[in-house]
């Protein structure tokens, strides 16, 4: 029977895409090699990584049927790329065999946190003195390339994807749709990673002109540098065990604007590049998220500064309550980092108490912009939902009417229903993956999660966010969890960075057939 | 002048007969009956054939004319008209046609198409009923000296306060004037002591507040951001509930059909659009139509629109607003119960006449169709009025002529017996039909 890929998915067509994707990112250990060689660390770990990528990467490209990229081999290319490319990217941490690290489970949790830009981290003692500059860079590195997406930049580079390149950008980057900025493609990928890249060069020189002024002691050029690869993306891997924390004020009023902007859909900068500021400013999703972030960080603030939430014995509280800047520093900052799904601490918001931890645990399923590094449910989904609920209502008093839901534009009726249904599986398998994190944490002995606990370790890993509360707080690691565990939350850091659907599509039977 | 008016319908027919009195007109249809009948009864020369087509045109003697008028029922048809008549000719070319897309099209350049003056019948039949809408108890409304000043046409209703009173006892309004009251067959230049009786026509001139006060005296139960529900969901009740909402009233829209209904409310963000049958009068219950101030109804038939009207006004409503197709009817609605009848035809011969006039008229109401008219005048010299208080002008003038208002350098004046009119001034005339000709020449 002839082999037809309109009607069957032509699998080998995507895993030949996704040896070409791995063959280009092979090229990206290079860069911590040259730091290792500066620094007299082993350059072997990342001279491995790149070779096999390479050699993997040129092999699966051997499958390729000449077949063309169609709708399901963009599903299937998107899908196996961020499977493959974490599972490569684990060959640094286990060649170089240093701390937690090393082990193979703990790699690919590292790895796939680091390319869905999670930012939870498995590594306990995370310092330039146990894991070397180099190491801690290929982390970095990982989000960065995570954070505006892997295929995006396939897609700036590769003149193979002209065609196709649009739908696997829809599949990979957030949001409801692949906004075209120009006429090809191409031209759009390359504009998104411009922005991207130009904000993290603008991130790392504000960072480290505090260190030159003098007001941020800890911020060398390479924590400046590591810090500006990690705000971008949301990332929140940072190169020092306490965090954000290790730094000056100064250095986290800095961050703030820079994770806000990470988490803002980077097609509105590029409008107001193009001379419309007003697509920005006027845009309902950007507004709803800068509500959210001062509403939510009002309220912590608040709270912070009452001393309400802080539990009674605070190990790291400083002199948060009565102090108006601590409060309103922490209470934003936190509230940012989590809304972006950054994921850095400022502090150990381990030491509040539940009151104001549950206050946190909301913003977790906020999630920033679409089109933007962020993870999680994302804002402009809630002003759907908000609007449609509120249609809902209407039509219950006026059963004749006919609405139209808007954003900027008529939202059509189908996407309203793929928002919905997200919203549904996006909290379906949230609840799910609690109980089951939940279980499996009675089955062993080294950690045993709260009801909170569990379910902040579900968003957090589901929605890309990084720490939790408690055992896995921003000062601790993933660590203690059985290896089952911590495969789930490997499935859930891949379908979460993914928006779920992209994923479970490929596992439903209907998708192997006619 | 020479005219030639291509389509002898409703429009060219009352276009080609009121300009047949003063100019030359030529009349081009395919349809030859209508042709002959127009031949027969105005003067006119007729041509019978498509007007698109140059040879048919050069028949018409294209070349020779002043003006083309294309006022068929179908845009294109009208375009294409006038694009051709440019093409061989230097006259002035207007064209009649119901989409606002080509009418946006045109406003973006003047010139696109080969077009000097577009008409858009349905963009220009929704202002029409929406500053209906904006006055209680008027049945027609039109603004001159951009918008400075307003002429409104009331009945009076059977409650009005006024109803009875005599002119001097109503006037007590500043920059009010009272131009005309229609009765059932004369046009009386009001004096003071002339009655105003319950069913009466009155025609007013001033300033919009004073108009706007003067329909809150008409009708006075009618104060605040009225209730609307436009029935209807043709473009003619797309560009009302679109007008309405730019003044900041949340109308409600009723269309029966699916799609359509679901386009209207994509397409009406402040109108809230409701997918029924405006007969049914549970849906009418339900959507509390007691409380509704005013009905427009804009169905695809007169029949309809006259159903759906009185169903409204019967269930509650207390103004209905109908669009009527066929001009003769407008009285007959206006008899049953309908507050305001809106022929777009009759509004867009209206708007057509303004280029057809001889001298300056700028602006041109015409009233119950031709009865009597209202002209906006920029004042030169050679007028009667330049220099001269009104009352020495106005022995000057026929009978029937009213100046309503006087605007100076873009402010309102009130015009008195012993105003002085100055060369530039705009002067807004109320005129009996019978004086028109010797009036028009003298201002």
């Amino acid at each position: 029977m002839p082999w037809t890929p309109s009607t069957y998915v032509d699998y080998r067509v995507s895993v030949a895409y996704v040896g070409t994707v791995l063959k280009y990112i092979g090229v990206t250990p290079l860069f911590p090699l040259a730091l290792a060689l500066y620094y007299g660390e082993d350059p072997l770990p990342f001279l491995a990584g790149s070779v096999v990528m390479v050699g993997l990467g040129a092999l699966l490209e051997r499958a390729d049927t000449g077949g063309e990229l169609g709708n399901r081999e963009a599903f299937l290319l998107v899908s196996l790329s961020w499977l493959v490319v974490p599972l490569v990217g684990t060959v640094p941490y286990l060649v170089a065999g240093t701390g937690t690290v090393a082990a193979p489970v703990d790699a690919l949790f590292e790895s796939m946190s680091g390319f869905t830009t999670t930012g939870a981290t498995v590594l306990g003692v995370i310092s330039v003195e146990r894991h070397g500059h180099a190491m801690l860079m290929w982390r970095q590195l990982t989000q960065w390339l995570g954070g505006m997406g892997i295929l995006v930049l396939m897609v700036a580079i590769l003149p193979k994807l002209s065609v196709g390149g649009a739908q696997v950008i829809n599949q990979e980057a957030p949001g409801l749709d692949l906004e075209k900025l120009t006429p090809r493609i191409q031209e759009t990928a390359r504009a998104l990673w411009a922005i991207y890249a130009a904000f993290t060069v603008l991130a790392a020189a504000v960072y480290y002109a505090l260190n030159v002024a003098g007001v941020a002691p800890e911020m060398d050029l390479y924590n400046a540098v590591a810090h500006a690869l990690t705000t971008l993306p949301t990332g929140g891997f940072s190169p020092k065990g306490r965090s954000v924390e290790a730094f000056s004020p100064v250095v986290q009023w800095a961050v703030i604007p820079f994770m806000l902007v990470a988490g803002t859909n980077f097609a509105l900068f590029w409008y107001v590049l193009e001379g419309e500021p007003e697509r920005l400013t006027r845009n309902t999703e950007f507004r709803s998220y800068l509500l959210a972030v001062v509403g939510f960080g009002a309220v912590v603030s608040a709270v912070l500064f009452a001393g309400v939430g802080l539990a009674e014995t605070p190990t790291n509280v400083g002199t948060i309550p009565g102090n108006v800047e601590d409060a309103l520093r922490q209470g934003l900052f936190q509230v940012v980092a989590i809304v972006t799904t950054t994921g850095y601490a400022s502090m150990d918001f381990n030491t509040w108490d539940a009151s104001a931890q549950t206050i946190l645990l909301f913003a977790y399923f906020l999630g920033g912009s679409a089109g933007s590094a962020a993870g999680s449910i994302k804002i402009v989904r809630w002003v759907l939902v908000k609007r449609a609920v509120g249609r809902s209502l209407f039509t219950s008093v006026h059963p004749d009417a006919v609405r139209a839901i808007r954003l900027e534009d008529v939202v059509d009726e189908e996407t309203i229903r793929d928002v919905l249904v997200f919203v549904l599986l996006f909290l379906g398998l949230f609840a799910a993956s609690t109980m089951l994190l939940y279980l499996d944490s009675f089955r062993a002995s080294e950690v045993t999660l709260s009801g909170l606990e569990a379910m902040s370790v579900a968003i957090a890993t589901l929605g890309n966010i990084g720490p939790g509360f408690g055992v896995v707080g921003p000062m601790n690691s993933f660590e203690p969890f059985t290896n089952a565990s911590k495969l789930y939350m490997v499935f859930l850091m891949w379908i979460g960075r993914l928006e779920v659907l992209s994923v479970l599509v490929i596992l439903t039977p209907s998708f192997w057939q006619r | 002048m020479y005219v030639v008016v291509v389509g002898a319908g409703e429009v060219g027919t009352a276009i080609a007969t009121s300009l047949s009195e003063n100019h030359d007109v030529a009349v081009v249809d395919t349809d030859e009956s209508r042709v002959e009948s127009l031949v027969y009864d105005a003067d006119v020369l007729g041509v019978e054939g498509d007007g698109t087509d140059l040879d048919v045109l050069e028949e018409a003697n294209v070349e020779d004319a002043d003006m083309v008028i294309a006022s068929t029922d179908a845009d294109e048809t009208n375009i294409i008209v006038c694009s051709t008549a440019k093409a061989v000719s230097s006259a002035f070319t207007i064209s009649r046609v119901k989409s606002a897309k080509y009418l946006r099209t045109w406003q973006h350049s003047d010139v696109a198409f080969g077009v000097d003056h577009m008409v858009g019948t349905n963009v220009l039949t929704a202002e029409t009923i929406v500053r209906v809408v904006g006055l209680p108890a008027a049945r027609d409304v039109q603004l001159f000296a951009d918008g400075l000043v307003q002429m409104a046409e009331f009945t009076i209703p059977e409650s009005s306060p006024v109803a009875g009173m005599t002119v001097r006892e109503a006037d007590q309004y500043d920059s009010l004037t009272f131009a005309a009251v229609l009765g059932e067959d004369d046009v009386v230049v009001p004096r003071g002591e002339t009655v105003l009786s319950v069913g009466d026509a009155v025609i007013v001139i001033g300033s919009p507040e004073s108009v706007q006060t003067f329909s809150h005296a008409l009708a006075p139960d009618s104060d605040g951001t009225p209730n609307v529900l436009v029935v209807g969901g043709s473009d003619v009740g797309y560009h009302t509930a679109r007008l309405l909402q730019e003044r900041g009233l949340k109308p409600r829209l009723v269309e029966r059909d699916h799609d359509r209904a679901r386009e209207l409310a994509e397409l009406l963000e402040g109108t809230t659009v409701l997918e029924s049958d405006a007969t049914d009068r549970e849906f009418l219950e339900r959507e509390h139509i007691e409380a509704v101030d005013i009905v427009v109804t804009v169905l695809e038939n007169d029949e309809k629109n006259l159903l759906a009207s009185l169903i409204a006004k019967s269930a509650g409503a207390k103004r209905a607003i109908a669009v009527v197709d066929s001009a003769e009817y407008v009285d007959l609605f206006e008899t049953v119960g309908v507050d305001a009848a809106i022929n777009p035809r009759e509004t867009t011969a209206e708007e057509i006449t303004r280029f057809t006039r001889e001298r300056h008229a700028e602006n041109v109401a015409i009233i119950e169709t031709d009865r009597a008219e209202v002209l906006e005048i920029t004042v030169d010299e050679d007028s009667v009025l330049a220099g001269r208080p009104i009352r020495e002008s106005i022995a000057d003038l026929p009978d029937g002529v009213v100046v309503g208002a006087i605007t100076r350098n873009g402010e309102f004046v009130v015009p008195r017996g012993d105003t002085v009119v100055e060369v530039g001034d705009h002067v807004i005339v109320f005129v009996d039909a019978a004086s028109l000709a010797e009036a028009t020449s003298k201002l």
